[in-house]
Order: structure tokens, then sequence, then C-alpha cells
């Protein structure tokens, strides 16, 4: 697992004299799972904006999928799915159109389109809802199909903001084995999320505190090197030392 | 372009899916068509007059009868004296005063003279100044009448002026108002609709998702901006045919150069809409920008004033707005049927306009931020 597909040097992104993100440094690989975790307010979600082309960073170097995030926003963008903490899909489009939607924006041949989410509407169970408005659909089935949609295209990576904020445990579980299944498949999972026991199901995983990276390794090293029993210890000691207030 | 192609698809389902919208992009411009020329109308009607008659002859009584079968004044009052007439104007009941002094008979039959107080309610300054002329008319007529040459003299010379009104015969008010009104309700649909449609993309948070696509911003520009101009094309047919139907108007000039300049005035319009949608962030804020430049606008475009008669600086900002060339033109092909070299100049403003705010949109839209 060499082969780097994030790679980011003393990233850092300022508003005003407010460090959201501060000279943070990591690799990602790829077919990676990589947990990307902090308390609200930490800059999870600004780091990850910068990587998917949708922000530009203050200083430090970063590349996703080989492309440059000052130069080369949009050809990153052709590379990724990204699946944002707000569910951001058409709520008055159908299910299908959907799905038609954006793998029809991404380039995605109009024959593979239709072949391919018939495939995907049945292995979600949504054969009857195909035709209904999304705005309909329960939140745990908005955001598998969210999620579905992000790597529709098959992207090198895809971003998950909060995948999985409000939804019940079950439906946690299923869409903690549509990661498994996208990785095994070669697509790079990056993940934020605020769920201790998820974190455990990453590769790797960062915490970031106060715009810092504060910790980055697999689940049991973290555990060994803070001398926790869960991830749930680990981060509440690191979280802890945050001086900045949550949002 | 094939993602072009999936961006339309999806606003036009967007567009056709929502009735309330849909609704109010057809009902409301035809119901305003059939109503607001009908209230809009500056010809001066039923002027309540009240009459201070200090004479009670025969002569003055002719005169009132006179007034009253003008048609345009309705005879309120009859006061006994100038200040209790003045009061029905205090309190609205009249809107002209005429005082017919004592010895107007024996003076205008004796002497051949005689001077009349009118005293006319000037708050309304259109109403006032056109029902004091309607007055003067009446009476100098009534003047004319009077048989001064029974006793002999010759009559004066006099200039006698006859008048035709160019392209508009009988000087309607309809025939001004409502090409102006279509312009206007066009404006209003691609305005708004135009404006509140990205910033409403910015609210659900669809637009984040649309900005980590590869979709290029003249692509996303371009699949916002052809599904309203479609619309707008079929509001502006169906705003002819109503014109047509209802108030007799069919355009003099060709059809070809009035749907050209609507076309591109469209193209303009929306770009403006989508200019304001990329500026603001949410629909309060957008409806209010958009709301300020409406009502510049209307008022400023020649709609209901002349914009020669505004001052300097004020024609040069209704100069600025597409909305006065395009009312002007549409004026001008439609009731005198100008040809399309005569407003050829008009066309290239607004192919400006429609180049610099459609550019502009995209410019300021970021997919970075």
């Amino acid at each position: 697992m060499t082969d780097k597909v994030i790679s980011c040097r003393e990233l850092t992104k300022r508003f005003g004299d407010f460090y959201a993100v501060d000279k943070i440094t990591f690799d990602v690989s790829k077919g990676e799972i990589f947990g990307f975790l902090g308390a609200n307010g930490a800059g999870k979600t600004t780091a990850m904006r910068i990587l998917c082309g949708l922000s530009f960073p203050t200083s430090g170097q970063a590349t996703v999928a080989g492309y440059d995030v000052y130069t080369q926003q949009e050809s990153i963008k052709k590379n990724i799915g990204y699946m944002s903490q707000k569910f951001s899909l058409y709520e008055n489009l159908t299910v299908e159109e959907n799905i038609t939607f954006f793998g029809g924006v991404y380039g995605v041949p109009a024959a593979t389109i239709k072949e391919r989410s018939r495939q995907l509407i049945s292995n979600l169970g949504l054969t009857n809802e195909a035709k209904k408005l999304v705005a309909g659909l329960p939140l745990g089935w908005k955001q598998k199909l969210a999620f579905s949609v992000a790597i529709f295209h098959e992207p090198k990576i895809v971003f998950l903001d909060e995948p999985t904020g409000g939804v019940d445990p079950v439906t946690r579980r299923q869409f903690w084995d549509m990661i498994y299944e996208a990785a095994a498949n070669g697509i790079t999972v990056f993940v934020t999320t605020h769920y201790m026991d998820e974190a455990e199901y990453c590769n790797r995983v960062t915490i970031m505190v106060d715009g810092k990276v504060e910790a980055l390794d697999t689940p049991g090293n973290l555990k060994q090197q803070f001398n926790a029993s869960s991830m749930d210890e680990v981060f509440y000691q690191l979280a802890r030392r945050a001086t900045r207030s949550a949002d | 372009m094939k993602v072009l192609g999936y961006l339309l698809q999806k606003e036009f389902k967007q567009i056709f899916r929502d009735k309330t919208i849909l609704a109010m992009m057809f009902a409301m411009p035809t119901i305003q068509l059939i109503i607001l020329p009908l209230a809009m109308n500056f010809d001066v009607k039923r002027i309540n007059l009240a009459v201070v008659d200090h004479d009670h002859s025969t002569y003055s009584s002719r005169l009132i009868n006179k007034i009253n079968a003008s048609g345009y004044f309705r005879l309120v009052a009859g006061a006994a004296s100038f200040g209790e007439a003045i009061r029905y104007v205090e309190t609205e009941k009249a809107d002209v005063v005429l005082e017919i002094p004592q010895g107007f008979e024996r003076n205008l039959v004796r002497e051949g003279q005689q001077p009349l107080g009118i005293s006319v309610d000037a708050i309304n300054g259109t109403k006032a100044a056109i029902g004091g002329n309607y007055l003067l008319t009446v009476i100098s007529d009534y003047n004319r009448e009077i048989p001064v040459n029974a006793n002999g003299f010759t009559k004066m010379n006099e200039i006698e002026i006859t008048w035709s009104n160019w392209f508009n015969p009988l000087a309607e008010y309809r025939f001004y108002i409502v090409p102006a009104v279509l312009v206007l309700l066009l404006t209003l649909i691609g305005g708004f609709m135009s404006a509140l449609n990205i910033v409403r993309e910015k609210e659900a948070g669809t637009i984040e998702q649309i900005n980590v696509t590869p979709i290029k911003k003249w692509q996303f520009i371009s699949g916002k901006l052809i599904p309203f101009w479609v619309v707008g094309m079929i509001v502006f047919t169906l705003g002819l045919l109503i014109a047509w139907a209802v108030y007799g108007i069919w355009p003099v000039g060709s059809l070809l150069t009035i749907y050209a300049f609507a076309a591109i005035y469209l193209v303009a319009l929306l770009g403006f809409g989508l200019l304001i949608s990329t500026y603001t962030e949410n629909q309060l804020q957008a409806m209010f920008v958009a709301f300020f430049f409406m009502m510049i606008f209307m008022l400023m475009s020649g709609l209901f004033t002349a914009v020669d008669s505004m001052p300097r600086w004020a024609r040069i900002v209704a100069n600025l707005t597409p909305v006065t060339h395009f009312i002007k033109v549409i004026r001008m092909v439609v009731l005198k049927g100008s040809s399309f070299a005569d407003v050829g100049l008009e066309f290239a403003y607004l192919v400006g306009f429609a180049g610099v705010l459609n550019g502009w949109a995209i410019f300021n839209y970021r997919k970075t931020s």
C-alpha cells in the first residue's frame, strides 16, 4: 500500500486570524478506509472541502489523485465522489432521476447508467421507490442512496462527511458494509465521523484537535499508545485538550 | 454537449413538477394582463365638480348644463359660497370648483366679457391639469356659441386648430399601456424566477453537490438559463395572444422582429436574475435585491412616464436598464410598425446587456471559494 492517492504537507486554511486547519500533514493510500475524527469545529469539514476542490487552502501543499488542490480542482473533481453533511440530492427528483442526473454529469455513458442504476436500485431494495420523489424517503435510505450516488461513477476516492449522522444503528451497520464493499473495489474512502465504534472500522484514524492533527495511526496502535481500552477513551483524552469551543 | 443535456432534463423536470410555480408562471401574467391595463387607465373621467352660482341666470344654468353634458364631469354640489365649495374639495368630495360671479349674464351680453373662477385640487397633478383643461375647452366652446353676432358685430378672427393622433388615432390609453404591461410581466416572471433559482440550490445544499462535480460553469448557467428562456417565450406568446383577444392589439410590424427582441431581451434579463442569484446567500436576500431593481425598472423604464421628459441623470439610468429599450421597441413595432432597421441600435444594446450580464454571472459563480 505505497500508492498515495491523497498527500497533504502543512496544509493550512486561515479565515482572518482563525486557523481552521493548521499545518496538517498526512498521506492516504489507495484502497484505504481513512477515518477523520475530531470534535465539532475541529476543522474536519474545512480540510475535506479543500481536498474536494471546493475551497482554496491558505498555504501548504496537497494533491488528490495526483492533482494539485490550488490549480487542478476540476481534474480532482472528475476523480472523486463527495457526500456532504447535509443531504444534497434533489428532493424533488425521483430516486432514478437523481442517479441518472449525477451519473450523467460525471460522464457515465447512458447505457451504463441504465444498467448500473437498475442494479443499484435492486441492491438497495428501492425497487418500489425508484419512481418516487426522494423527499419521501426515510433518512437512512436517503443516506445510503446518497453514498451510492457518490460512488456511482466509480471515482478513485470518495469523501464522506459524517455520513451516518442521525441514522439508526442497524442502518449504520449496513452503511459500513457498503463502505467496505466500495473499499474492496479499490475506492479509497475518506470519512469523518463522531461515532467511535465506526472509528474502529477504519484502517487508519486521524484525530484533529483545534485544526491540528494530534494523532494518526491504526485504531489498535492508538489504543496502545494512549493506554486506552476503546477509541472512545482515546478520543476523550485528546479532545479535552481543545481550547476552542465547539460550535 | 451531453452534460448540458442532463442539466436541462433535470431543470425542466423540476420546473414542471412544482405546480405552484408553474401556475404562477402562466396564470399570473394571463390574469394580470387582463386586469392591469384596465386599472392603469390615465384617461381622466368622472371629475367631481362643485359649482358656486352667484348669478342664477339663464346663461349660467346653460353653462352648467353644457359642462354636465360633456360627460367628463359630475356635478356633486351646488354651493352657496366659495368657502362652502372649498370644503367639498377639502373633504375630497370635489376636484374642481367653478365660481360664476354675480352679473355673469348681464356683463356677458352688455360688455361681451366676463371672468370666471376655476379652482382645482392639484394633489393629483395629472387629474387636475387634465380636468382644468377639459373645463376650459367646454367653456370656450360655450363662449363661441354666445350669440354675440346677433347684435351685428363682426365675428373676430379665430385660429382654429385641427389635429390628428398618429398610430393611436383615438389616443386610447390601452394602446400605450398593454404592450408595456406585457414587457413588465415578462420582466417580473423572468427576473424573479431566475434570481431565486440558484439561491434555492444554495439553501438546499445541492449547489455543493454540483460544485464537486466536473460540470463547467457555463454549462451550469446555461442549464439554468435555457429552461427559463423557453418558459419566458411561451409566456410572451401567451401575452401577445391575450393582447389580441382582449384588446384587439396585434403588432403592426413584423412578428419576427418582436420575437428576435423578446429572445435577446430574455437572455439579458435571465442573466441579470442569475447574477443576483450568485451574489446572494438565501431566497430572502435575492427577493429583496430583485425587488429593488424591479422597482427601478418599472418606474424608470418609460412604462408610466416618458423617458424623454426625465432629468438628464434619470435618462442615463433609464438607458442603462434593458427594460427601457425593450419597452421602446415593443411600442414602436407593435403600434407604428417600425422595421428591424429602425430599431437596430436597440437590438445592439440588448445584445450588449445579454453578453455583459451573463458573462458577469458566469464569472461570479464560483465552484471553489
